[in-house]
């Protein structure tokens, strides 16, 4: 049986990647080197492939109940900034290098844990996006720790650039861990884990996890940064002139 | 009589793969199934390498393309993501193919994807000179499924496949 929650959880995983894509997209050709370049845009276009994947079961799903022609392009490209309900995080500005690897770092060691747990779950299709997309989020863990170690351990200014990142971008880790009544995974048991990982690779990088702090939240309802309505309006500006347009 | 599902087989042997031209849609292991409905219909099961790999769409098209000129009249393209596809899938013949190209073939077992942080694959074969001496520029190449190595002696830089 069909429900509204599958269908909401879907929106969510599909909405976190497409945003994060977006964004990370802004450094296809401003990499700090081409090889780096190519890796955070190699990243993307996976997160992109994710989003489409959840988008297009969303669709079915959504046709299927409701009786509506939704495509994954109608889904993306024609819903407004309240019926979004990604995290947070992903929709922040990317900030210096730093910033986007330290958010990369964050989101994909969540990621991991999270889709670990959904590839086991009754949902098929859900369970085989997540054991498909497993193999690509190892390599993003990888990578980005590689870098938040690089950077946290480097010069003088690599590593005060990696501390200011963990300030701005700290207080947006906790709703990963809000449960919530769309969740298909009690995903305050992922936290500990979570947390472990990250504390082994700040370890390694010298850096360390803040205190207590106040987190944000609000991306999973619909209720977004200032930032959200930017990212939107740009990425749906030609689908909303020209509705239906086709390559 | 040539049995009708070898037919198609060989029609699909004949379909490159846009990014890496030498290979074909077989020797990816892409093909998943093929289901012959009736005497004009069929239905092709392909799973994308990589989620976001772009050469999906094209690859749908010219295998309806294709099929339509050899008189199938209704052909239906669909997608399955389980089994996830993997490099262990890929054909002997597609290996090879690769390495005369000048992209070394991934190596056999995908269980060892799972690296070490600051771990690399080692023991890459140069296509160009066939030396081991080689290591890894970066872990993600022109396309996702490819790294990047250089060779330390012939200091060639060369595309390895990656396990996946
Ligand atoms: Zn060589």
């Amino acid at each position: 049986m069909i429900n509204q929650k599958t269908i909401n959880a879907t929106l969510h995983l599909a909405d976190t990647t497409l945003i994060l894509a977006q964004k990370n997209s802004e450094w296809c050709a401003h990499g700090p080197i081409l090889e780096q370049d190519i890796a955070i845009t190699n990243i993307t276009l996976d997160l992109i492939g994710q989003s489409r994947m959840f988008y297009q079961y969303a669709a079915e799903l959504i046709n299927e109940v409701e009786n509506k022609n939704e495509t994954e392009d109608t889904l993306a490209y024609f819903r407004s900034e309240r019926e979004f309900k990604n995290f947070l995080i992903a929709e922040l500005p990317n900030g210096d290098w730093a910033q986007t690897i330290l958010r990369q770092f964050f989101f994909s060691c969540f990621h991991q844990l999270l889709f670990e747990k959904l590839q086991h779950i009754e949902d098929k299709q859900i369970s085989a996006i997540a054991v498909k997309s497993l193999k690509e989020i190892n390599y993003h863990v990888k990578w980005s720790s590689e870098w938040v170690i690089r950077l946290g351990d480097g010069t003088l200014e690599s590593h005060s650039r990696m501390v200011k990142a963990i300030e701005i971008l700290w207080p947006y880790t906790g709703e990963f861990f809000n449960a919530e009544e769309n969740d298909l995974i009690e995903v305050k048991k992922i936290k500990s884990n979570w947390i472990q990982k990250i504390e082994a690779v700040f370890f390694e990088a010298n850096l360390l996890i803040p205190g207590n702090v106040f987190m944000q939240t609000g991306g999973k309802q619909g209720i977004h940064t200032e930032h959200l309505g930017y990212i939107l309006t740009e990425m749906q500006s030609l689908q909303r002139a020209y509705p239906g347009l086709e390559w | 009589m040539i049995n009708p599902k070898d037919h198609i087989y060989s029609i699909l042997e004949k379909i490159f793969d846009p990014e890496i031209p030498v290979l074909t849609i077989i020797d990816l292991g892409i093909v998943r199934d093929v289901i012959i409905i009736d005497e004009q219909t069929i239905e092709i099961v392909i799973t994308p390498t990589y989620s976001g790999c772009p050469a999906m769409d094209v690859i749908s098209f010219e295998i309806k393309l294709a099929l339509l000129e050899s008189g199938y009249k209704n052909i239906k393209v669909t997608y399955t993501l389980s089994p996830a596809w993997t490099t262990d899938w890929m054909s002997e013949s597609g290996k090879r193919k690769l390495l005369e190209y000048g992209i070394a073939p991934p190596k056999k077992n995908s269980s060892r994807v799972n690296k070490m942080l600051f771990e690399e694959e080692t023991n890459v074969s140069c296509p160009q000179c066939n030396s081991s001496n080689t290591n890894q520029l970066s872990e993600f190449g022109s396309t996702a499924c490819k790294s990047l190595y250089k060779c330390n002696d012939c200091n060639e830089v060369f595309d390895y496949f990656k396990c996946h």
